[in-house]
């Protein structure tokens, strides 16, 4: 299921605007890799073109190549709604459907898919899929109420629960837990843990002890200024980058020089 | 809609207050005892509760002159006319209910579904150099007069349409609406309807932009995310949020169907029955076209008559808006 991420030579603009200038890396397949760096430095973009919702934005486009499973997700005749399918995402807040009960938004993404699934395998997949997202035995008795009524850190966890549902071989974290309190951030710091047994999960945040804490590899974005664009400045194991980095300019962010 | 309009300069006063106290410990006087009179608040105050009021009053006034000027109809229900023509007041005001319900749900039937595409084409297809012009284009119709509107539907639109009406008359003629026996000119309720149609277009489909561009971008990333196509996408997210507003744009559009004039009166060649053949030519009037065109030469025991289906009308519309309101506020609960 999870696959390996190759980038390379990726270039991201809005418009004319370079956010994020060359960008070559490989992301491992069943492990955790956090993506770090200061506001504006395109991590959150580079994110958003491994399941190419960058393109969404009016104008935004990505040059370059990104390969899972062996296939350029950004070759010709590629449809951004099946690589969507394959790399799941969860966003800074949670979006559960507000119309949408527990269970159909479970359920939402693979219904989108117009696959015909049978009351006994949903049934089974909204189980399977929430018990994934640590959340099953908090809302078993009340799979029929609307989403909006859990709180923030369940509403999170019910939006993973979806993105799992569809079975990607990617899931994309955009700073998950800023929008939570301490103990949701935990369970779902937890919850990453178990999750990288089936998935590729890269994360993208703006808290360095949650990288160090939940990934096995980090990579640094920086900006040279305002106006110019990011880059990958170094990526290692997260051990190394947060004891021993390579570079002169990952030591100066994790020890608080700037930032 | 006029309501949040006269309550706005309201709410405003209270954020000019400060700027014209400096004096320090303020806050403390208005939470301790009853804060010093100041002759701009007073104004003001006194300003938007008169129009508040004003608001009421001509809608008593206009509810109280429907009232009294249609009892001398009721009263003597039965006698007007004399003779073999007699007819009592129910037969004369049930069909031009009927009619005018009958051609206003025609219009909805036609404009809703149209109002939609336009609205979510504008929010979420087009381009947004198409978009804009576009939107423009669809609030300068809501201001073409409905006389404009009268004059197209009268003299170009009905010759246009008579194709199609014979089309349907022989071929679905078996479908209740499209039976009976058309004739030429075709100055029917089908075109009257078509007109009004065109005429709430704008209204419903600038009230649907609006709320459809309200969509959260985060719900909407959501079902993106998940591998949703824009149709889908739309479908699961954008539909679903918008829907109180349709119902209510939708609702709007329906009183200004009811209560259209001219449009009517300059298309339709009128008739008295409870017919459901749209297409047969002098079966149906709406109560308004009646009004504007029997008021200037009538007796004033027809008037009492024409005035009493204005009270009748403005019953309708007055449920109609109810009716708007409890939807959408029951949808905003859920």
């Amino acid at each position: 299921m999870a696959q390996a991420i190759n980038v390379e030579d990726l270039n991201i603009y809005y418009g004319d605007f370079l956010a994020v200038e060359d960008v070559t890396v490989t992301l491992q397949p069943r492990s955790v890799t956090a993506l770090i760096g200061p506001s504006g430095c395109g991590k959150s973009t580079f994110l958003r073109t491994l399941n190419r919702m960058h393109e969404v934005i009016p104008g935004a486009y990505a040059k370059g190549s990104v390969e899972i499973e062996g296939s350029d997700i950004y070759g010709p005749g590629v449809d951004p709604v099946n690589v969507r399918r394959r790399v799941g995402m969860v966003f800074q807040k949670p979006n559960p459907f507000p119309t949408m009960s527990i269970k159909d938004n479970v359920l939402a993404g693979v219904k989108l898919n117009n696959k015909r699934i049978s009351r006994s395998a949903s049934e089974e997949l909204v189980e399977t899929s929430l018990k994934g997202a640590n959340l099953w035995e908090e809302v078993k008795d009340r799979l029929d109420k609307p989403g909006l009524g859990l709180s923030g850190g369940q509403q999170q966890r019910l939006c993973i629960a979806r993105a799992i549902a569809v079975k990607p071989e990617v899931i994309l974290m955009d700073e998950p837990c800023s929008a939570l309190d301490p103990i949701s951030t935990l369970a779902i710091e937890d919850l990453i843990h178990e999750m990288k047994q089936d998935f590729t999960i890269v994360i993208v945040t703006h808290n360095m002890q949650q990288a160090s804490r939940v990934s096995d590899r980090t990579g640094f974005f920086n900006i040279a200024g305002t106006g110019k664009p990011g880059h990958l400045i170094e990526i290692d194991e997260t051990e190394k980058m947060f004891t021993n980095p390579s570079n002169s300019q990952t030591e100066d962010y994790i020890s608080g020089r700037f930032g | 809609m006029s309501t949040p309009a006269a309550a706005d300069p309201a709410s405003t006063a209270p954020e000019q207050d400060p700027a014209q106290s400096p004096e320090p410990g303020g806050s403390k006087a208005v939470a301790g005892r009853r804060s010093k009179r100041r002759p701009g608040d007073m104004i003001f105050t006194g300003l938007s509760v008169g129009s508040g009021l004003l608001i009421f009053v001509t809608l008593a006034l206009v509810a109280i002159f429907l009232t009294v000027r249609s009892i001398p109809a009721i009263r003597d229900s039965k006698e007007l006319g004399g003779g073999p023509d007699a007819i009592s007041l129910w037969s004369f005001a049930a069909p031009l209910v009927f009619g005018t319900v009958f051609a206003a749900l025609l219009a909805l039937i036609m404009a809703v579904p149209v109002s939609i595409g336009i609205a979510l084409f504008i929010s979420h297809f087009a381009p947004r150099r198409l978009a804009t012009p576009l939107g423009f284009m669809i609030d300068l119709l809501a201001a073409v007069p409905s006389v404009v509107f009268g004059l197209w539907g009268g003299v170009w639109l009905v010759p246009k349409m008579q194709p199609l009406y014979e089309l349907l008359n022989t071929y679905v003629g078996w479908f209740p609406l499209f039976g009976g026996d058309p004739s030429t000119p075709m100055r029917n309720l089908a075109t009257a309807s078509i007109v009004l149609a065109v005429m709430i277009l704008p209204i419903i489909t600038a009230v649907s932009r609006e709320v459809f561009l309200q969509t959260p971008r985060l719900q909407e990333e959501a079902a993106l995310a998940l591998g949703a196509t824009r149709w889908e996408m739309i479908r699961a997210v954008v539909l679903p949020f918008g829907r109180s507003g349709v119902v209510s744009a939708s609702m709007l559009g329906l009183g200004r169907a009811l209560g259209e004039t001219m449009a009517v009166l300059m298309v339709l060649s009128p008739g008295a029955t409870f017919s459901l053949h749209i297409l047969e030519v002098g079966q149906h009037n709406t109560i308004a076209a009646n009004i504007a065109s029997q008021s200037a030469e009538a007796t004033p025991d027809v008037m009492a008559r024409l005035i009493f289906t204005g009270l009748v009308l403005f019953v309708i519309t007055f449920v109609i808006n109810a009716l708007a309101r409890a939807i959408v506020s029951r949808s905003a609960k859920s």
